[in-house]
C-alpha cells in the first residue's frame, strides 16, 4: 500500500517534469502551425471538462456550450482590444462610449469573461432547472442562437457582422494554454472528488433518491451548471485570443457538438477520458482535413475528395463509437497509475505466464 | 387565543411524531388517498397495509413532500410541514427507502451513504474544492461518521463495490442504511421486504426492531408480509382505494371484519 503511493508520486513527479520538458521543446522547436493544433487542443480540452461536468458528471443535458464560448470570446477581444487600434477596427461605428476607454490585461479579460458566461449560466439555468427533465437542451440551444444573434447586432459592442479582428495573441503560446488548461482540470477533479462533487454525480444517477437524502436539486444543478459555464468562457476568452480574431459565425451551435463528440468519445463523466478524446477529436479534425482537398490519382480525379468530405467521415467515425463503444473510451473511470501499472502487468501475463505469477507475488 | 391553544396542543400531543390532518390527495378525478388522519408516537413502529393500488405509497409521498396534498395537513413534531419540498422534509428528521430500491447505482457503498450527509456540510463549493481547513475537517467528519455507519449496519466489507453490484437483498438494507445516514428522527420504510425469501425478511424485521432502539427512531413502513407486520407493529393503518377502513393495534386489526374481509380474509383463504 505505502510502497504504491510512493511509486505514484514518484511517478507523478516524473510526469510533470515530462509534460514541462514537452510544452518547452514544443513551444520553441516545433512549427507554428502544430503549436496552434496543440494549443487548440488544450483550449478544447477546457470547454470539453466544462461540458462533461455539466451532461456526464451532473446528467444534465446543455447544448449551450458554444453560448458560452462566444461570451468569454467576446469579453477578451473587446477588453484586451489595444485602445489605439479600436477605431479602425470599428470602423462602421464607433465602439460604444461606455467601454470605449476600457483596457484590460489578459487574465482579468480572461476571467471576466468566464464571470459573464457564469452570470449567463446562471440566468438560463435559474428558471429552467426548476423543471425535471430535458427541458434544459431545447433551453441552452436557443440561448446560443440568441447570443449569436445579439453579437450580430449589437453593432457599438460586438461589431456585428465585421467581427473583432487584432485581438492580441495571448493564448497561442503553450504555456498559457496548456499553463490554464492544468489548472482547470486540477480545479473540475478537485471539485468532482469534494462533497459536492458526489452530490453532482448523485443527482445524476437518482435526483429523486438525491433530492430524498436532503440534498436541494435546484441549488446544486443551477451550481453545476454556472461552474460549467464559467469554464466554458474562460475556454472561449482563450479561443479569440487564439485565433486572433472572432466573429458570430464561429460560435454557431454547430460547435457545440465538437464538444459533444469529445465527452461522448472519452467517456460521460471521465475527466482523463475528456482530455485524450480532447487531443484526438482535435488533431483528427485537422489529419481529416486532407480529404477535403482534391485528390488526383493517375490524372483522375476522385470525386469525394471535395470540402465537406472529412465531415462524413468524421460523422460515420461517431456512429462506429457510439455503436461499439457506447461508453466512450474511458466509460465513467479514471486514468490512475494503479490502472495503468496493472494494465500493464495485464499484458505481460498474456505474454509470459509464468513470470506473471511471480511478478504478481512480489 | 390561536397561541394559546397551540401551546395546549402540543403539551397534549408532546410526544406525536407525525399527524396528518384529512390528509387527500386527488389525481384528476381519482381520490388516491381520502382524508387519512394518522397519529404517529414517538418510538412506534406504525404500518401502513393494504392491497396494490390503495394509496400507500401516495401517503408516504405527501409526507416526504414528493406531492403537495390537495387538502388536509401534516403536522412533524406540531408543526406544519404540508407542501413543504422533499429535501427539507428530509433535513427537519424525516428519511425514508424506496419501494423500487433507488440507490446511486453507479456509485460505492460508501459514496452512497456520505452523500446523505453533505447537507449536513456548512461549506461552499469554493472552500470544499479548494480544500480550506474548515472543509477538510467536515470531510473528515462526514468520512468517520459514514464509517461508522458502514461498520455499524455490517457493510464495511463491501464498502467500495458499486451499489448495483450487491445482491438484492444487501441492496435494500444499504437503503436503509442512507435513510438513517441523514440521521432522521423518523424512518419511513416503503416495502422493505418486498422480494425477500422468509430468512431474509426474519432478519429484516429483527434488523427493524434493533435499528429503532440503537437510533431511537419511529419507523412508519408499508409493508405486504403480513408475518413481519404482525408481529413488529405497535399500530396498524388499513387503506383501501384510498379509505382508511381499519386502524388500531395488530390484534385489533385481525379481529377487524371490514378489514378481514377486504384484505387479510383474502389471505387467509390463500394459505388454505
Amino acid at each position: 500500500m505505502k510502497d504504491k503511493k510512493k511509486r505514484n508520486i514518484i511517478c507523478t513527479i516524473i510526469l510533470v517534469i515530462v509534460v514541462i520538458a514537452l510544452i518547452n521543446f514544443a513551444n520553441t522547436n516545433l512549427d507554428a502551425y502544430v503549436v496552434r493544433i496543440l494549443n487548440l487542443c488544450a483550449i478544447y480540452t477546457i470547454i470539453g471538462l466544462s461540458m462533461n461536468l455539466i451532461n456526464g458528471f451532473t446528467g444534465l443535458f446543455s447544448l449551450g456550450q458554444a453560448g458560452f464560448m462566444a461570451i468569454g470570446a467576446y469579453t477578451v477581444a473587446i477588453f484586451t482590444l489595444p485602445l489605439d487600434m479600436r477605431s479602425t477596427v470599428y470602423y462602421m461605428e464607433p465602439m460604444n462610449a461606455a467601454i470605449a476607454n476600457i483596457h484590460l490585461d489578459f487574465v482579468p479579460a480572461l476571467i471576466l469573461g468566464g464571470i459573464f458566461a457564469g452570470i449567463a449560466a446562471f440566468l438560463i439555468g435559474a428558471p429552467v432547472l426548476r423543471l425535471r427533465g430535458d427541458y434544459l437542451a431545447i433551453a441552452t440551444l436557443g440561448f446560443s442562437e440568441i447570443i449569436r444573434i445579439l453579437l450580430t447586432n449589437w453593432q457599438s459592442v460586438t461589431n456585428g457582422a465585421l467581427g473583432i479582428n487584432k485581438i492580441p495573441d495571448n493564448a497561442n503560446n503553450m504555456w498559457w494554454s496548456f499553463g490554464i488548461s492544468i489548472i482547470v482540470l486540477v480545479l473540475i477533479s478537485l471539485l468532482i472528488r469534494s462533497s459536492y462533487g458526489r452530490v453532482f454525480k448523485a443527482i445524476r444517477e437518482d435526483d429523486i433518491a438525491a433530492e430524498a437524502m436532503g440534498i436541494n436539486l435546484f441549488k446544486h444543478k443551477v451550481m453545476s451548471f454556472v461552474i460549467g459555464g464559467f469554464f466554458a468562457g474562460i475556454g472561449g476568452g482563450l479561443y479569440a485570443s487564439l485565433l486572433g480574431t472572432v466573429d458570430p459565425k464561429q460560435f454557431y451551435f454547430t460547435l457545440t457538438y465538437n464538444f459533444l463528440l469529445i465527452i461522448v468519445l472519452g467517456g460521460m463523466g471521465s475527466i482523463s477520458g475528456t482530455v485524450i478524446a480532447s487531443f484526438i477529436v482535435t488533431g483528427g479534425l485537422e489529419i481529416l482535413r486532407g480529404f477535403d482537398e482534391p485528390l488526383v490519382i493517375g490524372g483522375y480525379e476522385i470525386s469525394l475528395f471535395r470540402p465537406g468530405f472529412s465531415m462524413v467521415i468524421f460523422s460515420v467515425l461517431l456512429m462506429v463509437i457510439v455503436l461499439f463503444y457506447r461508453k466512450g473510451l474511458m466509460g465513467r473511470t479514471e486514468l490512475s497509475w494503479d490502472r495503468l501499472f496493472n494494465f500493464f502487468a495485464k499484458i505481460k501475463a498474456k505474454f509470459s505466464p509464468k513470470t506473471a505469477k511471480e511478478g504478481g507475488a512480489k | 387565543m390561536k397561541s394559546k391553544e397551540k401551546v395546549i396542543d402540543q403539551v397534549i400531543d408532546k410526544n406525536v411524531v407525525l399527524r396528518t390532518e384529512n390528509m387527500t390527495m386527488q389525481f384528476g378525478g381519482v381520490v388516491a388517498v381520502d382524508n387519512l388522519h394518522l397519529t404517529i408516537r414517538e418510538h412506534q413502529i406504525v404500518a401502513l397495509i393494504g392491497p396494490n393500488g390503495a394509496g400507500k405509497t401516495t401517503a408516504f409521498n405527501m409526507i416526504t413532500g414528493v406531492y403537495t396534498p390537495s387538502s388536509g395537513k401534516i403536522f412533524l413534531q406540531g408543526e406544519d410541514i404540508t407542501g413543504v419540498s422533499p429535501d427539507k422534509i428530509t433535513r427537519r428528521g424525516v428519511a425514508r427507502t424506496f419501494q423500487n430500491i433507488r440507490l446511486f447505482k453507479d456509485l460505492t457503498v460508501f459514496e452512497n451513504i456520505i452523500i446523505a450527509k453533505h447537507f449536513s456540510m456548512k461549506s461552499n463549493v469554493f472552500s470544499a474544492t479548494l480544500r480550506f481547513p474548515g472543509a477538510i475537517r467536515e470531510e473528515k467528519r462526514m468520512r468517520e461518521e459514514s464509517e461508522a455507519l458502514l461498520e455499524r449496519m455490517g457493510l464495511a466489507d463491501v464498502r467500495n463495490d458499486v451499489a448495483s453490484s450487491l445482491p438484492y437483498g444487501q441492496q435494500r438494507h444499504l437503503e436503509i442504511a442512507r435513510a438513517l445516514a441523514t440521521n432522521p428522527n423518523l424512518l419511513l420504510l416503503d416495502e422493505p421486504a418486498a422480494g425477500m425469501n422468509p430468512q431474509e425478511t426474519e432478519d429484516l424485521t429483527a434488523s427493524i426492531m434493533q435499528i429503532r432502539k440503537d437510533f431511537n427512531l419511529t419507523v412508519f413502513l408499508i409493508e405486504h408480509h403480513m408475518d413481519l407486520v404482525m408481529e413488529i407493529s405497535d399500530r396498524i393503518y388499513v387503506l383501501d382505494f384510498g379509505q382508511t377502513i381499519g386502524k388500531g393495534s395488530p390484534a385489533e386489526i385481525q379481529n377487524n371484519q371490514r378489514v378481514v374481509e377486504a384484505y387479510l380474509g383474502v389471505d387467509d383463504d390463500a394459505e388454505n
